[in-house]
C-alpha cells in the first residue's frame, strides 16, 4: 500500500503549527520566560564556574580578610580571606546538584509507586495509602531533626530526610491521575486488546503523568533549595567549609552587622534561584494546562 | 460524619505508630552506646559486670521488639527520660519551653491573618488592578524568601539601624514583633492569593448577582456573601500550615534566641542530647497531627458539602 503522504505532511504541519504556538503561549508568560532566563544564567555560571571564579572558593588568607570588593575580590573577602564571589559560584553548583539529587530520587522513588498503587489498587493501594498518610503528616524539617539528632548533622543525612519526606507528595499526584485515568475506554479497549500490564503502565498512563510530575518537579526544586539552606544554616546540612548559600549565612553572622554583605548576597542568591523556579513551574503549569491541585 | 470521625481516628493512630516506629529505629540506629554513655557521664571505672547491671536495668538485654514495646509504654505515660546534659526530666523541658512556641505561634497567626485576609480582599476587589500585581508579588516573594534571611534582614534594618526592635530574646509583646513577621509572612503571601482566588470564584456565581441586582451595596456582599463562602475551602488547607508553622518556628527560635521547643530540639542535636531529640520528634509530630486531624472534623461539620465530597482520593 502507498502511504498516504498527504496526511502525513499535514499531520507534521499540524505537528509544527502546534509546536510554534506553544512557543508564542511561552512569550505569553513573560514572567515564565524571566524565570526561566534566569535559570538558565545559573546553570551557564555553575557550567562556566571553574573559568568564571577568580579565586579558590577555600583558600583561607588570614591576612586578607574582610575585605571590600575590588578587581581581585569582585564581592570581597569574608572573615577568614576567601573570595565570597568564588565561593557564591560553587555554592551555585552546590545547591543546585544537591537540589538535583533530592528531585531525581523522589521522582524516582514516588512515580513508579504511585503508578502501581493506582493501577492495582485493592489492598496493595490501601496499605500504601496508609504509609504514605503516615509519612506524610510530618514536616521535612522535623523529620530532618530526627535523622540529624541521632545519626549526627551532615548533608548526607538531611538528603535522606527530605528524601524520605518528598516521595509521598508524588505518589499522591500520580495515583489521583491513575485513578481518573484507569476508568476511561481508552484503557478498556487497550485491556481488551490484551494488553499486560506494564504495556497499560508504560503506554497508556505514563503518558498522562509526566506533565503534572515536571510541574509538581519545578515548584519543588525551589522548596527543596529553601530547605536545604535554612538547615545548612542552623547548621544540620551543609558542614563548613563547603561553600553551601545557607551554611555561609551561617558562617557570616557574627560578623553581620558591621558587614552585612556577607550575609546579603548568599541569601540574594537562594532568593534569586527559588524565585525562578517558581516562576518556571507557576508558567509551566499554565503551559501545559496542569490544573491546579 | 461519625463515619470519617473513626477514619480520621484510625488514620491518627497509624500515623502517630509510623513516627513511633521512625523515632524508635533512628535511636537504635544512633551511634554510641547508651550504656558507656551513662557509664562515662559517672566518670567513674566501670568494671563489665556494672555495664552488664545497667544493661539489665536498662533493659537493653530484651530483644528489639520487647525494647519498643517498653518505650512505648514509657511514653503514652508522658515519661521520656532524663535530659543527658542537665539531668532533668524531659517532660519538665518541654512544658516550659512549650509557652514561647504557642506565642511566637499565635503572634505568626495573627500577622497571616492581618496581612492576608485585607489583601486578599482587596486583591479581588481590584482583579488586575496595580493592588492585585502588588500582592502578586509578594505571594512570589513569601515563597522564595528564605525565612532566617528575611529575619536577618529584618534584625539588620529594624535593630542594628533604626534601634526599633531588639534583636533577639523573649520578653515584652516588642520581642514577639519580629520573629511574629519572619514566621508569618510566607503563610500571609500564600494565604492572600488563595483567598482572592476563593473570592473571585465566589463573587462569579448567581447568587452574588442576585444579591447586586437586588442593590446590595459591593462592601457589604463582599463581606456578608462573599467571604464567608470563600473562607471555607481555606479552612481545609489551614490544617497543613500548622506543621509549617511548627516547622518554621525551628528556624525563626534559633534565628531570634526565642527560648522554645525549636531552638532545644536544636541545642539538644548539637549536644547528642538523645532524649530531648526523641521527645521532641514524638510531641511536635504529634502535635502537627492532633491539629490536623482537628482542623478536618471542624470543617467537615461546619460544612456539610465536604462530607460527600471527601473520598479517599486525595
Amino acid at each position: 500500500m502507498k502511504p498516504n503522504y498527504n496526511a502525513m505532511s499535514s499531520a507534521a504541519l499540524m505537528h509544527q503549527r502546534s509546536s510554534t504556538s506553544k512557543w508564542k503561549t511561552l512569550l505569553r508568560y513573560p514572567l515564565m520566560l524571566v524565570g526561566s532566563v534566569l535559570f538558565l544564567a545559573l546553570i551557564l555560571f555553575v557550567a562556566a564556574g571553574p573559568y568564571l571564579v577568580p579565586n579558590d572558593p577555600l583558600l583561607i588568607q588570614m591576612s586578607e580578610r574582610l575585605r571590600p570588593a575590588s578587581w581581585e575580590y569582585p564581592l570581597g573577602t569574608d572573615h577568614l580571606g576567601r573570595c565570597i564571589f568564588s565561593r557564591l559560584a560553587s555554592g551555585a553548583q552546590m545547591t543546585l546538584s544537591l537540589a538535583g539529587i533530592v528531585i531525581t530520587a523522589t521522582i524516582f522513588i514516588g512515580v513508579p509507586i504511585g503508578l502501581l498503587t493506582g493501577y492495582v489498587g485493592g489492598r496493595l493501594d490501601t496499605f500504601i495509602m496508609r504509609v504514605v498518610d503516615g509519612v506524610g503528616a510530618l514536616p521535612e524539617i522535623i523529620v530532618a531533626i530526627a535523622v540529624s539528632g541521632f545519626l549526627g548533622p551532615s548533608i548526607t543525612n538531611l538528603l535522606i530526610a527530605i528524601i524520605a519526606v518528598k516521595w509521598i507528595e508524588y505518589v499522591r499526584l500520580v495515583r489521583s491521575i491513575i485513578l481518573l485515568e484507569r476508568e476511561k475506554e481508552y484503557m478498556e479497549a487497550a485491556r481488551a486488546a490484551g494488553f499486560g500490564t506494564w504495556h497499560m503502565i508504560r503506554r497508556q498512563l505514563l503518558p498522562h503523568i509526566v506533565s503534572p510530575v515536571i510541574v509538581l518537579a519545578s515548584l519543588d526544586i525551589g522548596k527543596i533549595i529553601l530547605i536545604v539552606s535554612s538547615l545548612s544554616y542552623l547548621g544540620l546540612g551543609a558542614q563548613p567549609p563547603t561553600p553551601e548559600w545557607g551554611a555561609m549565612l551561617n558562617d557570616g553572622r557574627p560578623y553581620f552587622q558591621t558587614i552585612p554583605q556577607l550575609m546579603i548576597y548568599p541569601g540574594l542568591c537562594i532568593m534569586i534561584v527559588v524565585m525562578s523556579c517558581n516562576l518556571i513551574g507557576d508558567g509551566l503549569r499554565q503551559l501545559l494546562d496542569v490544573r491546579n491541585k | 460524619m461519625l463515619n470519617i470521625v473513626k477514619e480520621r481516628l484510625l488514620q491518627l493512630g497509624i500515623v502517630l505508630f509510623f513516627l513511633s516506629l521512625f523515632t524508635f529505629t533512628l535511636m537504635k540506629l544512633a551511634p554510641g552506646d547508651p550504656v558507656f554513655t551513662i557509664l562515662r557521664a559517672d566518670e567513674v571505672a566501670a568494671t563489665s559486670a556494672d555495664e552488664e547491671a545497667l544493661r539489665k536495668e536498662l533493659g537493653l538485654d530484651q530483644p528489639v521488639y520487647i525494647q519498643y514495646l517498653r518505650w512505648m509504654y514509657s511514653i503514652m505515660q508522658f515519661d521520656f527520660g532524663n535530659s543527658l546534659i542537665n539531668g532533668k526530666p524531659v517532660v519538665q523541658d518541654i512544658l516550659e519551653r512549650l509557652p514561647a512556641t504557642l506565642e511566637l505561634a499565635a503572634g505568626s497567626l495573627t500577622v497571616m491573618l492581618v496581612i492576608s485576609i485585607p489583601l486578599g480582599i482587596v486583591a479581588a476587589k481590584y482583579e488586575g488592578k496595580w493592588i492585585d500585581h502588588v500582592s502578586n508579588v509578594l505571594a512570589l516573594l513569601g515563597a522564595s524568601i528564605p525565612a532566617f534571611w528575611l529575619g536577618l534582614m529584618l534584625i539588620y534594618g529594624f535593630s542594628y539601624k533604626l534601634g526599633w526592635l531588639p534583636t533577639m530574646g523573649m520578653g515584652s509583646a516588642v520581642h514577639l514583633i519580629l520573629p511574629s513577621i519572619t514566621l508569618g509572612f510566607g503563610l500571609a503571601a500564600i494565604y492572600a492569593r488563595m483567598l482572592r482566588a476563593g473570592l473571585l470564584e465566589v463573587l462569579a456565581q448567581d447568587y452574588i448577582r442576585t444579591a447586586r441586582a437586588r442593590g446590595i451595596g459591593e462592601w457589604r456582599i463582599m463581606y456578608k456573601h462573599a467571604l464567608r463562602a470563600a473562607l471555607i475551602p481555606i479552612m481545609t488547607v489551614f490544617g497543613s500550615s500548622a506543621g509549617s508553622i511548627l516547622a518554621g518556628s525551628v528556624i525563626i527560635e534559633t534565628l531570634f534566641s526565642w527560648p522554645g521547643l525549636g531552638d532545644m530540639a536544636i541545642e539538644a542535636i548539637f549536644k547528642r542530647d538523645y532524649p530531648v531529640i526523641q521527645a521532641y520528634v514524638m510531641i511536635s509530630g504529634t502535635m502537627i497531627v492532633m491539629v490536623n486531624l482537628l482542623i478536618d472534623i471542624s470543617y467537615t461539620w461546619i460544612d456539610p458539602r465536604v462530607r460527600y465530597v471527601k473520598e479517599r482520593i486525595i
